[in-house]
């Protein structure tokens, strides 16, 4: 050997040495990428103002993000993506109406993104250790806060600049107000209903609406492994069954449950909210548990709630149980004749 | 379904092509070794020699220091020159005999018995323990304790494992092709002295014609069958090979014998069989020295104690670039500082990398609870929450999430996007409390 590659200093590691090349940011940029169709769909009906809507939830939640690393004196870690998908979800849970209805609702989606980012992510340790969906609980506050401003919605137009779009009542809330046959009505029929529903030709927040583009997103993130069909799955099965049993007029077993699966937040909130890492149980039974939960609690609140609209309110309500879910229920140690529980790992 | 396997794992790309073509060579003999006296589980060696004196070459110099020991051997003829602790390839000083090689190559006498199979199994059984053989997998378990299992644990089936798991690896790849017969030779002992007649040779799927070599070399073996397995990490790890070749699952913290079965790595076998044969100690192995960042990768004959630097020269040196050394394979090894560690009885092989192929990870995110390490664990844990426990330290929590199961195969940190040192974690987690 000659005497330069003795000296030579080695990196020195721990194993493995070799690691695949997903990454955190990779993910969350994935996840984003999937929301493109749902999000183009609410532009195509809901015009400029909700692109406005939207960016400006997009940026507040980064430049949050960034200012709150600064004070608190870390790196960055602004890039990672995380605080775009946050913003650009809450965005997507927004009516587009804040914009038009009057100019002084636009300060919601930034104090939104404030709660979103600064409360329920950071203060609760950042990254990895929010107990709630930052998202859902701007959007939450927000519809607390202002309940008005937050539920003036714009009827979907076609037309791009048609910036003085008629409000509406979303499908939900016809529902609640004044039952199945109005909503039918409004439509005109049962099929063009379920059509509309299903391309997102509809009143709703903007990325909502259409459940054809939330459903290639989902079964995009499916096909690429970047979440399983435990809680989408478990979530709209659960509540398709409780509407149809309990969701009818005429007694049991006469719902609609095509009409709950695909109006309000369900299809972003099963595909999208729900399914949220952080938030939701990390082991395959804990995730249907609260995929259950998360589908009951929706159509509770719909049918018998207060809300038109529960998906939220389900979905941070099965959040506070997610840890509690994943301390029941452990995996399955290799060879181990039945699941270890607490007591028996700890002799 | 397709071929034998175990729940979990990962798929990490097996480079295997670098050295797989490069048939079994021998290094110069090395003008210095380092023998560890301690380069198995158990306890360390005795030194039989003292400063000065003229040893040959498969003459014992250290003796076995207890039950789960095995002696060390001379790898060259010479004279001792010292015997001091030098680092092994986990950066721990160990103490070892340095012998300066006469150049003479000369033997010690060894007893030939070519009736081998007509020994008892008492026999065989003290010749593989006076070669000093232990486990070449990696974890270097002393053989004679395997062979020795005590009487409430009824032993029936004997598992060769030629998975060769990790990537990049072909040490155990070239011997099945090179040396079948020996090995299946080595089986045969191994089921003799167990007294079992049922044997297995796993293999990865990813070795075609090694699976077809070995079923060609157990034709007309009673008992004996080859199984190939589905190409997954850690395939090779005792409790999934067990898991994919008889479908037993070996309980938690458990050993092999718990299910009737021992398991031994093909070179292993193959050392069997030449102590058993040849009376021949183990005093050499195959090493495959590979990696981007290495000019010519090779499977190399390498004697114990010879160094790493004489290994990396046998393969042309290093590539421009080349940034770490690793002792073993990438999933597993370990990174070395110094290329004057020497080869010892576990190593399986020596890989370079590049820069290029370097993850820096001393950066790593906080956990998102994708729970991909679940996916990926073969023993059923949850990595993530070891990492985090681990990370806050709280050690006797990580217990209850069966910390001690964990046997660090890393597959966890492989899959793991937010770059988390899982392994290492677990290691201080287990480091801080009591099993």
């Amino acid at each position: 050997m000659e005497a330069t590659k003795k000296e030579q200093n080695f990196i020195v590691s721990v194993s493995p040495h070799v690691k695949s090349d997903e990454t955190t940011s990779r993910i969350m940029w994935t996840v984003s990428i999937a929301l493109l169709p749902a999000l183009l769909s609410g532009l195509y009906f809901f015009g400029p103002k909700a692109l406005f809507v939207t960016l400006l939830c997009i940026i507040s939640s980064m430049i949050f993000e960034h200012l709150y690393f600064r004070i608190v004196e870390k790196k960055s870690a602004v890039g990672d993506g995380s605080a775009f998908l946050t913003g650009l979800l809450l965005g997507m849970n927004m009516p587009s109406s804040l914009w038009s209805v009057s100019p002084f609702t636009i300060h919601v989606p930034i104090v939104a993104s404030f709660v979103a980012i600064v409360i329920t992510k950071q203060l609760f340790g950042g990254l990895g250790f929010n107990v709630f969906n930052p998202a859902l609980i701007g959007r939450a506050f927000a519809l607390i806060s202002w309940p008005k401003a937050m539920t003036i919605w714009s009827a979907p137009t076609a037309a791009f600049f048609a910036m003085d779009a008629k409000t509406t009542a979303t499908p939900l809330g016809i529902l609640k107000e004044e039952g199945v046959t109005k909503l039918i009505e409004v439509f005109g029929d049962k099929m063009s209903l379920y059509q509309q529903l299903f391309t997102g030709h509809r009143a709703g927040s903007i990325g909502e609406t259409s459940a054809i583009a939330l459903l290639i997103g989902g079964l995009f993130l499916l096909a690429k492994r970047y979440i399983t069909w435990h809680i989408p799955v478990s979530f709209l099965g659960s509540a398709a069954l409780m509407a149809w049993v309990m969701g009818g007029k005429g007694g049991l077993f006469t719902g609609d449950p095509i009409v709950h699966l695909m109006s309000g937040g369900m299809m972003l909130g099963a595909w999208f909210m729900a399914t949220d890492y952080v938030t939701s149980p990390s082991m395959k039974t804990g995730q249907i548990i609260f995929g259950v939960g998360c589908g009951l609690l929706t159509m509770l609140i719909r049918l018998k709630g207060g809300y038109p609209e529960g998906v939220m309110f389900a979905i941070l309500i099965m959040n506070c149980f997610a840890p509690l879910i994943d301390r029941g229920f452990r995996s399955k140690v290799f060879g181990a004749v039945k699941p270890a529980t607490a007591k028996e790992g700890s002799k | 379904m397709g071929l034998a396997t175990f729940r979990g794992g990962i798929h990490p790309p097996d480079k295997k092509a670098l050295a797989a073509g490069s048939s079994i060579t021998d290094v110069k003999p090395p003008k210095i070794i380092i023998v560890p006296l301690s380069q198995h589980a158990g306890a360390p060696c005795k030194p039989l020699v003292s400063i000065g004196q003229e040893v040959k070459k498969g003459e014992a110099i250290g003796e076995a220091g207890g039950f789960v020991s095995a002696p060390v051997h001379a790898s060259v003829s010479g004279k001792v020159v010292a015997i001091a602790e030098f680092p092994n390839a986990m950066g721990r000083m160990v103490n070892s005999i340095v012998i300066e090689n006469d150049g003479k190559e000369e033997w010690t006498t060894l007893k030939d018995s070519p009736d081998y199979m007509n020994l008892s199994a008492e026999e065989l059984k003290e010749k593989v323990k006076a070669a000093g053989i232990v486990g070449l997998g990696g974890a270097a378990f002393p053989t004679s304790v395997k062979l020795s299992p005590p009487k409430e644990k009824p032993i029936n089936t004997v598992v060769i494992n030629g998975a060769e798991c990790e990537p990049y690896l072909t040490a155990d790849y070239r011997l099945m092709l090179e040396k079948p017969r020996e090995i299946v030779e080595g089986l045969k002992i191994l089921m003799k002295v167990l007294n079992v007649s049922k044997g297995y040779i796993g293999i990865e799927n990813n070795k075609p014609d090694a699976v077809k070599t070995m079923k060609d070399a157990v034709q007309g073996a009673p008992g004996i069958e080859v199984i190939a397995c589905e190409v997954k990490y850690p395939q090779g790890a005792e409790k999934m090979l067990i898991k994919a070749c008889v479908d037993r699952e070996v309980p938690p913290r458990g050993l092999p014998m718990d299910v009737g079965v021992v398991v031994q790595n093909v070179g292993t076998a193959l050392a069997i069989y030449e102590a058993a044969r040849f009376g021949k100690p183990l005093i050499e192995r195959v090493v495959t020295v590979t990696g981007e960042g290495i000019r010519e990768p090779k499977n190399l004959m390498a004697r114990v104690g010879a160094k790493i630097a004489d290994l990396i020269e046998e393969a042309g040196g290093f590539k421009d670039g080349a940034a770490k050394v690793i002792a073993g394979g990438p999933m597993m090894g370990f990174a070395i500082a110094s290329l004057d560690i020497p080869v010892t009885k576990g190593t399986s092989g020596i890989l370079v990398m590049p820069e290029a192929e370097i993850e820096h990870s001393e950066e790593f995110g906080p956990c998102i609870r994708c729970g991909r390490c679940i996916g990926a664990c073969a023993m059923g844990l949850q990595p993530f929450m070891l990492s985090i426990l681990g990370e806050i330290g709280h050690y006797e929590e990580a217990k209850e999430y069966n910390l001690f199961d964990c046997f660090e195969c890393g597959s966890c940190a492989y899959v793991c996007p937010a770059k988390r040192p899982i392994v290492q974690l677990v290691r201080l987690a287990k480091s801080m409390v009591k099993p």
